[in-house]
């Protein structure tokens, strides 16, 4: 490696002739549209996840060991059978899993966003948002790959939905289009905070009351009244009632219509604010 | 293309109680190499940086091709490129991989990006590099993609960040053949530098910038000439002598001798009525004193002042290490 290195530097001389050809001012290609540029960074995401096929293991993983863990940790006591409880619980762990998985977004800009290639980006004659719709669609492959682990870790464990294929497919493309509207807290605070620990820290502080105080892993007729004034409009609540009856086969048009309006105010408010920081950085 | 490739009015920027830029006032003529020469830290990357898009002014005007770069971004993005001083390119990918993928978002189709990026890693000599990983290239390969990816469209301002910074002497040399030939096709580039020698190999103008602000401004021969009028360099057989040809230089030329780290050197300004001739006839009468004095001279020149000595003359210390 580093012989055939130290030689390509040695043997190249800028040639006059060649470099001139390249240099043609040719007239320029129209610039891509928003969905192409967005597109071709979301191949940027692929690509990487192609060079770095380890960073997949947090997105299958994780999800195995919190389906296993809260299936039998919590199974017996709360449902009677470890069988009975994933009937109840599997959506919404899923639910858990990827919503939590979505903070990798976070950090994976600021990360990113630190390197010089950004700049470039940022030099480029695009549609603004594009860097970023097009990483979150990188990301978005990335929840679709959590979803099915754990869908089938649930079919293995026992899990039987009554929707059936087609409820399966259903309950997991709503989720993916929440945790694509979800993931826009997560570019804001890469952008806005200074570190990766520190957007670790804040998205620990926001996703564990908002996957623990919902109706993720109990009925929350049991709980104390301000509690559950807060898993009421918890959108997560609403997210994950909305999968179970999706995957029971009777789908429950009030709470889809709920995760559809909490997806399009998370990326209007979020979207926006994250442009902004994008737009000073 | 008659509107000045950069035109900057007073401008400035601050990061917090720092001021970075404190008012700069910059023309730079379309088709030339212009330097901006500084220390680190002095200010350089923030105005590059603010001429790019990328930051904000916080004061005065800058206009590229007569665009504003606030108001009129999305105009000046169309006909510039950056390199910047850390890789503009993804590591991560392969070095035809981010050539194709800079062509995509500039709107070339899938197969013109394609034959667009193998036709410049032909050219920068990248070919057989380009399945691999960036971060597995040396500092020279990683120059060059990162030049190739800002030449995807022929840009008309090319902005170079400290272009060479950390490159060895023939990775650095390629660079600046490659900088000649993109002139030469018609792209004006600014280029920051803390390498005196550098501006003075590339540039046409000159730009010296020390503490967010232009402290002096023209060809390299103009900053030159207004320190002195050139600068006398002996190299003697024996250490032993340096006393002596010091009071014999001192004496003839009117001027303080610098005695330099090589115990065998000696350094003198001629300043003879601000005049080349003067100075040559100067140094002539020196050495002929000098032998005279049966001092043993092993090497004696008169150049121009190096834009070293610029430099510490205009800022009172040495341009490098900043």
């Amino acid at each position: 490696m580093t012989t055939d290195t130290a030689e390509s530097v040695a043997s190249y001389a800028p040639s006059s002739e060649t470099l001139s050809a390249v240099l043609t001012r040719a007239e320029r290609p129209r610039r891509p549209s928003a969905w192409t540029a967005s597109l071709t960074f979301g191949w940027r995401a692929i690509l990487k996840i192609k060079h770095v096929p380890e960073q997949l293991f947090d997105v299958t993983a994780f999800p195995i060991i919190m389906t296993l863990m809260f299936t039998y940790l919590f199974g017996g006591a709360l449902a009677g059978s470890t069988g009975e409880y994933l009937q109840f619980f599997l959506p919404g762990i899923m639910v858990t899993s990827v919503v939590m998985i979505t903070m990798y977004t976070g950090v994976g800009l600021n990360t990113d966003i630190e390197k010089g290639v950004f700049d470039r980006f940022r030099t480029l004659p695009v549609w603004r948002p594009a860097a970023l719709v097009g990483m979150i669609f990188g990301d978005v492959l990335r929840y679709i790959l959590a979803a099915t682990t754990i869908m089938v870790v649930g079919l293995i464990l026992g899990f039987r939905p009554e929707g059936g294929f087609v409820g399966v497919i259903g309950g997991m493309a709503l989720l993916v289009v929440f945790s694509f509207a979800f993931s826009w807290i997560w570019t804001m605070f890469g952008l806005f905070l200074r570190s990766e620990k520190s957007v670790m820290g804040v998205s620990m502080l926001v996703l564990f009351p908002l996957t623990f105080l919902s109706n993720v892993f109990v009925d929350p007729s049991t709980m104390p009244g301000w509690l559950q004034a807060f898993v009421k409009v918890n959108p997560i609540s609403h997210l994950v009632s909305a999968i179970r009856s999706i995957m029971a086969g009777s789908p429950d048009m009030a709470e889809i219509m709920w995760t559809f309006i909490a997806s399009a105010a998370l990326v209007l408010i979020f979207g926006t604010l994250t442009m902004r920081l994008y737009n000073r950085k | 293309m008659t509107a000045p490739a950069i035109e900057t009015a007073g401008l400035i920027k601050r990061f917090g109680d720092n001021t970075a830029v404190a008012g700069v006032d910059l023309t730079v003529p379309p088709g030339t190499v212009y330097g901006l020469l500084g220390p680190n830290g002095a200010g350089k990357t923030t105005v590059v940086r603010m001429l790019a898009t990328l930051l904000r002014p916080d004061g005065g005007t800058a206009q590229v091709f007569g665009h504003d770069v606030v108001r009129q971004a999305d105009a000046v993005r169309s006909r510039v490129s950056l390199t910047g001083q850390y890789a503009s390119v993804d590591e991560d990918l392969t070095g035809s991989e981010n050539l194709v993928l800079l062509a995509r978002l500039l709107g070339h189709s899938k197969p013109q990006a394609r034959d667009r990026a193998a036709q410049l890693l032909a050219a920068f000599g990248l070919t057989e590099a380009a399945g691999r990983q960036v971060k597995k290239y040396s500092g020279g390969m990683r120059r060059r993609i990162d030049i190739a990816a800002s030449i995807l469209n022929t840009p008309d301002l090319l902005f170079l960040d400290e272009p060479t910074t950390g490159l060895d002497p023939r990775s650095r040399n390629q660079v600046w053949d490659i900088v000649r030939i993109v002139v030469a096709a018609g792209t004006t580039v600014l280029l920051t530098t803390q390498y005196l020698d550098e501006a003075d190999q590339l540039a046409g103008r000159i730009a010296v910038i020390d503490h967010g602000k232009v402290i002096a401004e023209g060809t390299p021969g103009e900053l030159k000439s207004s320190i002195g009028a050139g600068t006398i360099h002996v190299r003697l057989r024996d250490a032993a002598q340096r006393p002596s040809a010091e009071r014999v230089l001192a004496a003839v030329l009117g001027t303080s001798v610098q005695q330099g780290s090589d115990p065998v050197a000696l350094t003198a300004r001629a300043e003879a009525g601000g005049s080349d001739r003067g100075a040559a006839e100067l140094a002539s009468q020196a050495l002929a004193r000098l032998a005279e004095a049966g001092i043993v001279v092993d090497d004696f020149s008169l150049g121009q002042p190096s834009l070293d000595e610029v430099f510490l003359a205009l800022t009172d210390r040495p341009g490098v290490p900043a």
